[in-house]
């Protein structure tokens, strides 16, 4: 990949960007996942790895945090949108030179900007913890650099309309650019106390609202017609879900923190938006399962569809969730416990890995026209991924609400410890479990670039799954 | 060049999206604005000074240019002994000066106008540093700039004081962000039982020129935003510090005995691998006691951090 930096464009064959996103993608998150799964170990045996600041929990749980959210889905997110925007315009993509460039800076300032954070280097603010000159590098190093390619591709277009995926990918590139830069505010001009905490809670709530969870929606619009063959549902259910994305998903940040002095206006307000995501949440869903029609055989047959429709199954669970528990009815009981815990990795690791996963698996093997070097491991990364994250999600979830008794009863603190105990060592097994299955799928994806069979011109990837 | 036809989409979307930001960033901050410090927030913004988050005067974390938490006995003037001693908050020449310093419109209006009325902070000179001190006019606290009004200076104020009468607090809260002590303990007691385990929980003015807040999202030990005012044991701290399971054989937290650094109070090198092979051989039953912890030198960054804990009343 990098002899091509200084290329001359005609001359870099197209998609190697996607492919050098693609493969950071899943090595960042091999490195996420493993960092997660040594984080674990240290919550179920606080003595393991001891005494040394570089592998003391407090350095190394942002890094894991920050890793998966900004190598992983987001560098899988750039591979989505180097692979998928230009296929849906009918175009190449509009400079894969700034592509991969861009992919480079991205590696280049993710790795700078955890070094930094492990060793203790941070705003102290939770996911802007980067400290300012990082939040400026990826702000205009990375993502700006992607928003000019995904726009000017869609400019560049050869088809009449614009399809609701690059609407995300178009809208998406430009939420998180403001949302980055505007998060941070208090970094760039010193702003203090509730603004401070307040705009922390904007940009969490906003870096997932506006860029993780649209974006990831927008890849499942685009792999479920065109593995299954079947066009999108409806473009206006379609429209829905954008619309509301944008007025709905923006507005809530203040539910993050219901249990702090904010104006009681804010409060509610955010609560009331909070539930009306439910919006969005019922139209994609909706819109995912009913493009299916006639074609759920695929659910089981096809590694791609498994991955995608399992993810959007998940965003029910997520967003019935997520629509709920941050009114006061429900936040008070489970607020600051191990079920918000859970129910991140519901967002990140359930619904957005999984269809970002499909996005990699199907994108890699049509740019690089290999065809999947072993279905059995990819059969195996999935089942592996399943059901860690089930028994992660699953064991944190009784851990919050265990949590949440003992929060309202008055419990000394030291037995709502102990009660937990077999629930961290539950979640260090999920965990490890997700590491493994991504280990797996490094080495197959590796060996599919290396030694997969050649898929014929005019072929997609799915159609040879199981041709020998 | 195809972006006629959505020239109506792209102006909907710029009306959507502003009007949220607009709703939810420019509303509530004219509410955060009008603000009013509280005692406490006065405490926590001149104990901890402007920035303890990443921040150029620090670029390396250590608790540099932070400013000290200082009790006074006698007037460092004339050496006469005070009528009862008073908390004053040292900022030397070099560190940055509190964020009401500069922007005393961020303290609410009562409060700065007595601070600059009575309090004259206004009136620093970053060359010299300046001794703050919080007062109260009627029940209304307000930053009193020592400085300007009594002409105390940092070194006068630092030469009456003994080591114990100073608290690193703004190094600690360094600490404290830096090693992450809020991804388990929060600073933030909620509404709910909370208040009657961890004390009251906080009010809107409570965090006025702080930065970082730290609120802390993920619960999974102790809230400490009153810890100061339930422990305020140094020797409980520094045992849990250096191995938590010492005091509490169930406890999750993480050691913390590299925050002792190299030599101890004696200037004695810690033998930590000694340490620790002891108190495996005590864990296992092959020792009656414990390993002794060593006592941490003054200027450890672990003096600093329980400076910090017993600071939080």
């Amino acid at each position: 990949m990098l002899k091509y930096l200084f290329a001359k464009s005609e001359d870099i064959p197209s998609g190697s960007a996607a492919v050098f996103f693609g493969f950071s993608s899943i090595l960042w998150f091999v490195v996420g996942t493993g960092l997660g799964s040594f984080n674990a170990a240290k919550l179920a045996f606080p003595d393991f790895v001891t005494g040394n600041e570089w592998f003391a929990f407090g350095h190394m749980r942002q890094v894991h945090v920050l890793a998966v959210i900004f190598g992983w889905i987001s560098m899988a997110f750039a591979m989505a949108m180097m692979y998928i925007t230009p296929i849906l315009g009918n175009t190449r993509l509009w400079s894969e030179k700034l592509g991969i460039w861009n992919a480079l800076l991205w590696n280049i300032g993710l790795s700078l900007g955890l070094t930094l954070l492990w060793g203790g280097l941070t705003s102290g603010r939770e996911y802007s913890d980067f400290i300012w000159p990082i939040d400026l590098y990826i702000a205009f190093f990375m993502a700006l650099p992607l928003a000019i390619n995904v726009w000017m591709t869609i400019l560049a277009r050869r088809v009449q309309g614009i399809y609701t995926t690059n609407w995300f990918f178009g809208a998406g590139v430009f939420m998180v650019i403001i949302v980055f830069l505007t998060g941070n505010l208090p970094e760039f001009f010193h702003l203090t106390g509730l603004s401070e905490a307040y705009l922390t809670w904007w940009f969490a709530h906003n870096v997932l609202g506006l860029w993780i969870t649209p974006v990831a929606a927008a890849i499942a619009y685009f792999t479920i017609p065109k593995v299954t063959g079947n066009p999108l549902y409806s473009h206006r259910i379609g429209h829905l879900h954008f619309w509301s994305v944008v007025v709905f998903y923006s507005t809530p940040a203040a539910h993050h923190l219901m249990s702090a002095p904010l104006p009681e206006w804010l409060k509610s307000f955010a609560s009331v938006e909070g539930v009306l995501i439910l919006v969005p949440a019922i139209a994609f869903v909706s819109n995912i399962l009913l493009t299916m029609q006639g074609k759920w055989y695929m659910f089981v047959e096809s590694l791609e569809i498994r991955f995608t429709i399992t993810g959007v199954l998940l965003a029910i669970p997520l967003n019935m969730q997520g629509g709920f528990q941050q009114t006061r009815a429900i936040n008070w009981y489970i607020h600051g416990t191990g079920w918000i815990v859970a129910h991140a990795h519901l967002a990140l690791l359930g619904f957005s890995t999984f269809l970002e996963a499909a996005a990699v698996y199907l994108g890699l093997q049509s740019l690089m026209k290999r065809k999947l070097y072993s279905l059995t491991l990819g059969n195996m990364h999935f089942w592996m991924l399943l059901i860690g994250f089930s028994i992660y999600w699953i064991s944190m979830t009784i851990a919050g609400l265990i949590q949440g008794a003992g929060k309202i009863y008055e419990v000394p603190y030291i037995d709502v410890v102990i009660a937990e105990h077999p629930y961290m060592i539950a979640r260090w097994l999920g965990g490890t479990l997700v590491f493994a299955s991504n280990i797996i799928w490094l080495y197959n994806m590796w060996m599919t670039a290396r030694v997969g069979t050649v898929i014929p011109a005019g072929r997609m990837p799915h159609e040879l799954a199981y041709e020998r | 060049m195809n972006f006629r036809e959505y020239k109506v989409g792209a102006r909907m979307f710029g009306i959507c999206l502003g009007g949220s930001m607009c709703i939810t960033l420019l509303m509530p901050s004219y509410d955060f604005r009008s603000a009013t410090s509280t005692d406490m927030a006065l405490r926590k913004q001149l104990s901890a000074g402007w920035e303890t988050g990443w921040n150029v005067q620090d670029p390396l974390m250590l608790g540099h240019n932070k400013p000290l938490t200082v009790t006074v006995k006698v007037d460092p003037k004339t050496g006469a002994a005070l009528p009862a001693p008073i908390t004053v908050f040292v900022y030397d020449k070099g560190v940055h000066m509190p964020n009401a310093a500069d922007h005393p419109d961020n303290l609410g209006a009562s409060v700065e106008k007595l601070s600059l009325d009575k309090g004259h902070i206004g009136e620093f000179d970053a060359a010299t540093g300046a001794v703050y001190t919080i007062d109260h006019d009627n029940g209304v606290p307000y930053i009193e700039n020592l400085t300007a009004t009594k002409s105390w200076t940092p070194d006068e104020v630092m030469s009456k004081a003994s080591d114990g009468d100073v608290a690193h607090v703004g190094a600690g809260k360094t600490m404290f962000v830096r090693e992450g002590c809020w991804w388990c303990h929060t600073l933030l007691p909620e509404e709910t039982q909370d208040w009657q385990v961890f004390g009251a929980p906080p009010y809107l003015g409570d965090f006025n020129g702080e930065s970082p807040t730290a609120f802390g999202s993920d619960r999974k030990a102790p809230d400490l935003l009153h810890v100061g005012s339930r422990n305020s044991s140094r020797e409980w701290m520094m045992l849990h510090f250096f191995n938590p399971r010492l005091v509490q054989p169930h406890s999750i937290m993480p050691r913390f005995d590299y925050l002792w650094g190299e030599k101890d109070a004696k200037g004695n090198k810690i033998d930590y691998d000694k340490w620790r092979a002891e108190y495996t051989e005590y864990r296992e039953g092959k020792r009656e006691n414990p390993p002794e912890v060593p006592s941490y030198a003054p200027n450890s960054d672990i003096r600093a951090l329980i400076d910090f804990m017993l600071s939080l009343k």
